[in-house]
Order: C-alpha cells, then sequence, then structure tokens
C-alpha cells in the first residue's frame, strides 16, 4: 500500500506527533479557557515548569506517576491562584506580571530541583496503555490508541471543553465576562469568580502540561525543560481563534512538525541540529502572522474589570 | 508622591527578600548568614564593587533599550535574544576584519552590534505595527531563534581555530584583535569603558524621551495608541522605532560583552541579562535615569548571588525567584500608588479593631 515509505517511520511520526501535542493541547486549552474570561496569563511558562518539576519530583519520590500528576495540577492550581490575585484582585498590567510570573517558575522550578535532585536522575513514568480492540486494529491502531493515559485525557477535553464553553450556563458566563463584563455584573454574576475559576482551571491544565513533558514523555527534569512551549501554546489560543477545535488543528500542526525534525534526527539526515531546533519558533511566527485580520479576541481581554468605570 | 513610589519599591524588594528566606529555611540553611553574604559580599571589596558594574552594564544598556519600548507600549521580553545576535555580530567583524586600523574597526564593530541587534527587536516591532502579532511572544521565540542560531555560529564557522586544531572544541571564537578591546580601567579587574557607555547612553536616552519630539511621540504612543493616532502620529512608525532601539541598545550590551568582558563570543555569554534588565527598568520605574541605581542593585544581587552560592550552597537560581516576585509585587504595588486612599482606608479600618480590642 505504502511502498515508498516505511511503514514504521510513519507510524513512528505520526504516532510521536499525538503524543508531543499533548503538553500544547493541555496548556492551550487552560489559556483558552482564562483568555476567554478575559485575562491574558503570560505566566503559562512558569506554571509548566512548575508543573513539570511537581510532576517528576513525586514520581521520583514516590515511584507513583499519578501522584506526580496529581501534584502538578495542584501546583498549578496555586499558580494559578497567585496569577489570579494580582492580575484580578490588585488589576496588575496582565503582560508584565505573566513576565514575573514565568520569571519566579523557573527559578523555583531550577531552585528546588538542584535543592532536591541534582544531577541527572530518570524515573520509571508512565506506561503506554493499549486500548482493548482498538490498537488492533492495523495501522491506526499503533498510530492512536497505543499512548499513555494523559494523551487520552487531553484529546477527549477538546469536545468537553466545546461543551462547556458553549452549552452551558457557566460557560456563557465566561464567555460574557470576556466580552462584557459590566452586563455580567448587572445580572449579578461574580465577575472576579468566574475569573478566580478560569485561572485556577487554566493552571492546572497548565501544570499539568508541564508533568506530561517530564513525567510522560522525557521520564526525567533538566532546568528550563518547557523552552518556551508555555508561549507557543498561547501563540496557538491565538492561531486557534479561541476555539477548542482550532486549539486541536494548531496543537497538531504543531507536534507534527515537532515530530518529522525529530524523525529526521533519529533515521541520521544530515541536517544541522540548531536549525531544527529553531523550526518550531519560526512556525510560531509565521502562525501568529497568518492570524492577522482574523483574529477577534474576547473584547474585554487584558482590562482589569473595576466596578462603576466605564470599559 | 516620590518619597511613597521609593518606600514602596523598597517594600516590594523587601517582600521578596522574605519570601527567598523561606525558601532558604526550606533548603536548612540560615538566612541570615546566606543574605549577609550575599548582600554585603559584592562590596566587601574594591575587586567586588568592580564585578558589580561589570554585571551593571549589560542591565543598565538593554534595560535601558527596555524602557524605551515598554514607554512606547511595546512589551520587549526579547533583550536576551538581542544580547546574542550584538554579541555574535560584533564578534563575527572583529574578527573578519582584523586588520583594519582601529579608528575604522572599533567603531565599525560597535555600529555591526548594535544593528544586528536592531534588526533582531525591529523584526518583532514591525510585526507588531504592520500584522498586530503580540510582541511578548514573537520576542520570546526571537530569543529562542537567536540561542539556536548563536550556537550554530560558535559551534560552526566562527569556532576558534585552535580549538579545532586541539580537537577540544569548546565552542567559542577566536579573541578578538587586541584593538578593539575596551579598555579597562582598573589594573586587574574587568570593568572596563563599556560602563562609562551605558552612563553616557542612559544620558542620550533621558533626553530623547523627555526632550524631543520623537520622545513626546513614542511616549504617546505608549499612552494611547488611538489618541495618538488623531493627533496625526504615525503610530506603526514609531512602534518600530521603538524596537530596533530598544534592540540596538541591547546589542550593545553583548558588544561591551564582548570587547570589554571576554575578548570572544562564548556559551551562555548573557546568561539571564535579558531578563534581569526587564527587572531593573520595572524597579526603576520605567525612568532611564531611575533604571542607574535600579541596575547597580540588580547587578549586586546577581553577584551576591553567585558568592551565597559558594559560601553557603545556595543555589544562585534564587536570584531568579527573587526577581519574579520582585515583578510581581512591583506590578501589583502600583494598585496601592495609584490609590492612596486605599492605605488610609485600610490603617483606619485596623485602628478602629485595635480600638474595640482594647
Amino acid at each position: 500500500m505504502l511502498d515508498f515509505i516505511d511503514q514504521g517511520i510513519l507510524i513512528g511520526v505520526v504516532a510521536t506527533g499525538i503524543r508531543l501535542a499533548t503538553p500544547y493541547l493541555l496548556a492551550a486549552l487552560g489559556e483558552m479557557l482564562s483568555q476567554r474570561a478575559g485575562v491574558f496569563n503570560l505566566g503559562l511558562e512558569g506554571i509548566m515548569l512548575m508543573g513539570a518539576f511537581a510532576g517528576f519530583y513525586l514520581t521520583f519520590v514516590s515511584q507513583s506517576p499519578m501522584l506526580g500528576l496529581l501534584a502538578a495540577i495542584l501546583v498549578g492550581a496555586l499558580m494559578g491562584l497567585l496569577m489570579a490575585f494580582v492580575s484580578v484582585t490588585l488589576q496588575a498590567e496582565q503582560g508584565i506580571s505573566g513576565i514575573g510570573l514565568s520569571m519566579l517558575g523557573w527559578g523555583l522550578s531550577g531552585l528546588f530541583f538542584r535543592l532536591y535532585v541534582d544531577g541527572i536522575q530518570t524515573i520509571a513514568g508512565l506506561k503506554p496503555w493499549k486500548l482493548p480492540f482498538l490498537s488492533e486494529i492495523p495501522l491506526l491502531g499503533m498510530m492512536f490508541f497505543n499512548h499513555n493515559v494523559i494523551v487520552y485525557f487531553a484529546f477527549l477535553l477538546v469536545p468537553l471543553f466545546w461543551f462547556v464553553l458553549f452549552r452551558t450556563t457557566w460557560g456563557l458566563s465566561v464567555r460574557a465576562v470576556g466580552m462584557t463584563p459590566q452586563a455580567v455584573d448587572t445580572l449579578g454574576v461574580s465577575v472576579t469568580g468566574i475569573r478566580y475559576q478560569c485561572l485556577i482551571i487554566g493552571g492546572m491544565m497548565a501544570g499539568l502540561a508541564g508533568a506530561t513533558l517530564t513525567v510522560a514523555n522525557t521520564h526525567m527534569f533538566a532546568d528550563n525543560i518547557t523552552a518556551g512551549r508555555g508561549f507557543i501554546a498561547i501563540a496557538l489560543v491565538y492561531f486557534g481563534r479561541w476555539s477548542p477545535w482550532g486549539i486541536l488543528a494548531g496543537s497538531l500542526l504543531f507536534s507534527m512538525a515537532d515530530s518529522f525534525q525529530l524523525w529526521v534526527q533519529v533515521l541520521g539526515i544530515n541536517f544541522p541540529y540548531e536549525l531544527a531546533v529553531m523550526l518550531p519558533y519560526m512556525v510560531t511566527i509565521i502562525a501568529l502572522m497568518v492570524s492577522y485580520g482574523r483574529v477577534w479576541p474576547p473584547a474585554a481581554l487584558g482590562k482589569p474589570y473595576e466596578r462603576g468605570v466605564r470599559g | 508622591m516620590r518619597g511613597r513610589t521609593i518606600i514602596v519599591l523598597m517594600m516590594a524588594l523587601l517582600g521578596a527578600l522574605l519570601i527567598g528566606a523561606v525558601f532558604i529555611l526550606l533548603a536548612k540553611s540560615d538566612p541570615i548568614r546566606a543574605y549577609q553574604v550575599m548582600l554585603t559580599g559584592p562590596f566587601s571589596s574594591s575587586f567586588g564593587i568592580t564585578e558589580v558594574l561589570v554585571r551593571t552594564t549589560p542591565l543598565l544598556l538593554t534595560g535601558l533599550g527596555i524602557i524605551i519600548s515598554f514607554r512606547s507600549g511595546v512589551l520587549n521580553i526579547g533583550g536576551e535574544g538581542q544580547i546574542l545576535v550584538g554579541a555574535i555580530a560584533s564578534a563575527g567583524i572583529a574578527l573578519t576584519f582584523p586588520s583594519l586600523p582601529m579608528l575604522i574597526l572599533f567603531p565599525l564593530v560597535l555600529l555591526s552590534g548594535a544593528i544586528a541587534g536592531g534588526i533582531w527587536g525591529g523584526i518583532a516591532g514591525v510585526l507588531k505595527a504592520k500584522l498586530n502579532v503580540n510582541e511578548i511572544l514573537s520576542t520570546v521565540m526571537l530569543n529562542q531563534i537567536a540561542a539556536q542560531l548563536y550556537l550554530l555560529l560558535i559551534r560552526g564557522i566562527l569556532i576558534d581555530p585552535q580549538e579545532v586544531t586541539y580537537g577540544t572544541g569548546v565552542p567559542q571564537t577566536a579573541l578578538v584583535p587586541q584593538a578593539v578591546w575596551m579598555t579597562r580601567l582598573i589594573p586587574g579587574a574587568r570593568f572596563n569603558t563599556g560602563f562609562i557607555m551605558a552612563l553616557v547612553l542612559a544620558g542620550l536616552v533621558y533626553y530623547l524621551l523627555m526632550h524631543t519630539t520623537v520622545g513626546y511621540r513614542l511616549r504617546a504612543v505608549g499612552a494611547g495608541p488611538a489618541a495618538a493616532r488623531y493627533a496625526g502620529i504615525n503610530v506603526p512608525f514609531y512602534m518600530s522605532l521603538s524596537m530596533v532601539l530598544a534592540g540596538a541598545l541591547a546589542g550593545l550590551a553583548g558588544t561591551v560583552e564582548v570587547l570589554g568582558v571576554h575578548h570572544r563570543a562564548l556559551e551562555d555569554i548573557s546568561s539571564g541579562y535579558g531578563f534581569s534588565a526587564i527587572v531593573a527598568a520595572l524597579f526603576g520605574r520605567l525612568h532611564p535615569i531611575g533604571i542607574i541605581p535600579a541596575s547597580i542593585l540588580f547587578g549586586a544581587l546577581i553577584l551576591g548571588a553567585d558568592m551565597m552560592q559558594r559560601a553557603v550552597s545556595i543555589p544562585a537560581a534564587i536570584v531568579l525567584v527573587i526577581q519574579g516576585f520582585v515583578i510581581l509585587f512591583v506590578v501589583a504595588s502600583d494598585y496601592f500608588i495609584r490609590r492612596p486612599e486605599l492605605l488610609n482606608r485600610w490603617r483606619s479600618r485596623w485602628f478602629r479593631r485595635s480600638e474595640e480590642v482594647s
């Protein structure tokens, strides 16, 4: 059928791409929720780093990846709470507080790593979980149904997020808070409350996204292991036009490019390593450029809400 | 107003240091002894002071650029990448034309650093001005691209031929010709004329921003792009210009690291100056003169953290944690600076409570 390309390589590229999409997907869906509620959480990178470390460390100590993931979600929630306090309650400039949160996460994860682990340690991590029957399908089974549990979870979240955002009262409130907070406030829905909820959920997702990198993908932690993925996830929210399906498409586009790049290296095709590493960042800039003109962000995005002041 | 601002800033720093102390305790170390090393160590010898100023210089240069861009409403966090392209361009030009007379080569090398940085910053500026590309995201991506480009060059075509001959393969360029080295001001120390250049540029940036039409227009674009557009200001042009200037200043910081400190481009040449400069700029309340003491302060903190790492083995990464909290506290404290009545209201509430208790 596919005799011009090795079937094994094709399966490898697609399966790796699906796996690599998970951190982007989780972080970007969470960021989408925050932005839909009108808060631009630029601290995503820092939250992911903290989640990456918490997940790694708890797994390292307890030998239980599930405990690691739980810790990452908890740490993410705390970081989201901090961002909410600074940007919602204290109405700080969201871009700058996000930079602060990113530096904080970068510093703290590096500090804890040196204090409590130090040196290269590997953990057992998550094992792939072959879905019964589905993984038996030739070709497709190995590509889509032979992954660790977070991968399935992340992809299931896409329709779930769509449903919550567009088919529930809470989702309507979230979208309204991001558009016209005054109107929502008049109806007795707490703008502050909704924004806190969204930032905390977004933080939990970013924490889990970070843990995916350490617990599921690499089985180790290194300083600044996210290498800008938090910011790429934010770019994906733009690229996906604040829609779960758009974000799914964007995440897959990115992770497939990423996977292709990895496989080029694995197969020993002669291509400068540094240029290959550069690729996803260049693709991000191009993705942001082509989003031009199609971007209609939530109207109140980035604006702190203050009662009695016209927005 | 000014007095209160300084008090709020000091409280922000103190708060960050206090939280840092908690982490030192977590590391089972004595925070008082650790901070003693960190805060007094850099100033306990004249060599220490020169090393503080060596770290101040890139913070000040990059921070001046951050001020121009932030004041123009562009949140530029691309200092790190701009420093790297400035450094590699200067080293590259200096190594390509070693036989040019010093009077031509030196300005050429400075200019190449500034131009390379300016182009790198300008990309993000033009993308924001023309295509509405979020500058925070684009500058982060440009940082990552610059880091890879820098590595590619110092591992590849610009690698020191000696490293190849001896087979050691340390990724660094050869020493740049001695003619372009910046003069060291104190024998035996790395402190050099780059610091003087940075101070002069601080004065120039102050004049540009506060006393020229261009500066006024830049600040107008930052204060409100819509209003600036109605006033007939070419908003996309000034947005782009702010990023070109910011990149050029950061590029010069890279040039000074090459010409004044290391005399070659080597791995980890910037070690986070691009990010610390944001903290210094915010701490100096985005004022071109205010950033001078702020960058000395953070230069000292960075050196102090290194000393602390050696003395009481607290990882120097703690300085990043402290800087992160400083940003959060400074940006949050604006809330109280904007609303002095809040502090008074809280104060009176506390007083009332304490009266009830007594």
